[in-house]
């Protein structure tokens, strides 16, 4: 085996001079947390922060068939994408498991731009290659744009002072085009963090610039920088699903519960049969969201989960609220065991502590 | 990072205070800050008798468990209870009110297998 080749985004020295730890993430060397864990989550969910994302992939498909050919690459219904929309979506493998859960929009009326895990960005680019028709471009256009995610409740405020003087913002999913220092820069009103707020995508070249600048206006609406420890707490508290752990090739998007955004009823598409199967016969297992209902040692991935003395299944994320202050996590169990309200109990060092399946997300805005 | 001149260290990175026939563990500042927050800690049961390098006592971040190990052999004779309601005290004194466990030891030339603070200096540095 070769050694993997760490890589870094253009904001790595900006993580650097403001003291953070950084991780290794995919392969990437990416900012773990700048102040720490919860000070930053609780900073999301009450004023704004600015994540770097810009390890995460960026393709552009284009051509007169574009569309009818990513509705039978994707799970969600393309071709309901009006000009400057996204949807979520998946890629699934020829069993009906996931390959990627990715954002994929409209930029134009041949023209989509999808956005995909870092990990995943060149398994899903062959797997796109390998199913493309001549006639279409398919560009992995990644080594070429930064991208950061703004979230939290002031983040309208936020673009109002930074981009918004004579122009509105995207609504909710949609995706549009602003000017900043003679670049073109891509503004999506989307999130993994379930706040309202930006993703932005950018060329490479103008990263410190525009971080800086960000960081500045911020300010003023008590934005701090932000890691990927933040970023996964804040997506577990609203059971939003991490690829790799949530979702994997083995587990389909129905099995997760994330049926919304699977359109059986549209043309043909890659891994349908499966699902059709799945949806007729019910899924075998499902994920469902767990709250510990005691304080004590949080659930973590792969810890062993019980119905009444028997293994139901297990843990596929875990960690400690920030928010609710309590163990929360994602399993898959067994379809019968996992109603919401029952509870079940988390093998913990050998140590059985009580859960409740709970409704998703876990976490409610107040 | 701080690093005591007066204490003992381990290469898994706890501190060991010298009280007599006792010595005082915790986890050192340098792990406090790679663990990030903490937010449970399992303290060890009284009495129990363990070898070195067992674990003994879990520290658990937002990010991961980790297993924390008696530096030589010898029985529990007190944990640090106040860790259960304010798991956060190994972050903000990780030397001080931040301790683990006491453990009587069984052979005092044991702590020769430990590092003193420069060796331990050089190690996380």
């Amino acid at each position: 085996m070769l050694a993997e080749v760490l890589k870094t985004t253009p904001l790595k020295d900006e993580h650097v001079k403001l003291g953070a730890k950084m991780v290794l993430f995919g392969g990437w060397l990416m900012p773990l947390q700048y102040s720490g864990i919860v000070d930053e989550h609780r900073t999301v969910r009450s004023a704004i922060g600015m994540f770097d994302i810009s390890h995460m992939g960026q393709f552009i498909v284009s051509g007169n068939t574009a569309r009818d050919w990513l509705n039978r690459m994707l799970t969600n219904n393309v071709a309901k994408l009006g000009l400057g929309t996204g949807q979520y979506t998946f890629l699934l493998n020829d069993r009906g498991g996931v390959i990627d859960d990715l954002i994929v929009y409209r930029t134009g009326d041949a023209e989509f731009f999808l956005v995909v895990n870092a990990a995943r960005v060149d398994e899903d680019f062959g797997w796109l290659q390998k199913h493309k028709p001549s006639d279409l471009e398919l560009r992995n256009c990644s080594p070429h744009f930064g991208a950061i995610a703004i979230q939290g409740p002031r983040a309208a405020e936020f673009f109002r002072a930074w981009l918004g003087n004579d122009r509105e913002a995207p609504v909710r999913n949609q995706i549009a085009n602003f000017t900043l220092s003679d670049n073109t820069i891509s503004v999506a009103r989307t999130g993994y963090t379930g706040e309202d707020g930006f993703e932005v995508f950018f060329p490479t070249k103008i990263a410190t610039e525009l971080w800086l600048g960000a960081l500045a206006i911020g300010g003023k609406f008590g934005m701090k920088p932000c890691g990927l420890g933040a970023r996964d707490t804040l997506r577990l508290e609203m059971c939003y699903p991490l690829n790799g752990s949530d979702l994997s090739p083995d587990r389909n998007p129905l099995e997760a519960g994330l049926g919304l955004f699977v359109d059986l009823e549209k043309p043909d598409f890659i891994g349908r049969a499966p699902l059709h199967e799945t949806k007729t016969k019910g899924p075998q297992e499902r994920l469902i969201a767990l709250k510990m209902k005691e304080k004590g040692p949080p659930p973590r991935p792969h810890y062993p989960v019980f119905a009444n003395g028997n293994r139901v299944g297990e843990m596929t994320s875990g960690t400690l609220s920030p928010s609710l202050n309590i163990g929360i996590g994602l399993a898959y169990v067994s379809a019968a065991a996992g109603k919401i309200g029952t509870v079940l109990e988390v093998e913990i060092r050998g140590q059985k502590f009580p859960a409740t399946i709970e409704k998703k997300p876990l976490y409610k805005k107040s | 990072m701080n690093v005591p001149d007066a204490l003992l260290y381990t290469e898994s990175h706890e501190w060991i205070k010298r009280e007599g026939e006792n010595i005082r563990v915790g986890i050192t500042d340098h792990a406090q800050a790679e663990l990030t927050d903490v937010v449970f800690v399992e303290i060890p049961k009284m009495g129990r008798t363990v070898n070195a390098k067992e674990a003994l006592a879990v520290v658990e971040s937002v990010k991961a468990a980790s297993d924390i190990y008696a530096p030589v052999k010898g029985t529990v004779i007190d944990a640090n209870k106040a860790l259960e309601a304010n798991p956060a005290l190994i972050n903000t004194d990780p030397y001080g009110e931040g301790w683990i466990f006491v453990l009587k030891i069984d052979n005092p030339e044991d702590l020769k297998t430990l590092k003193d603070a420069a060796a331990y200096k050089q190690q996380t540095s």
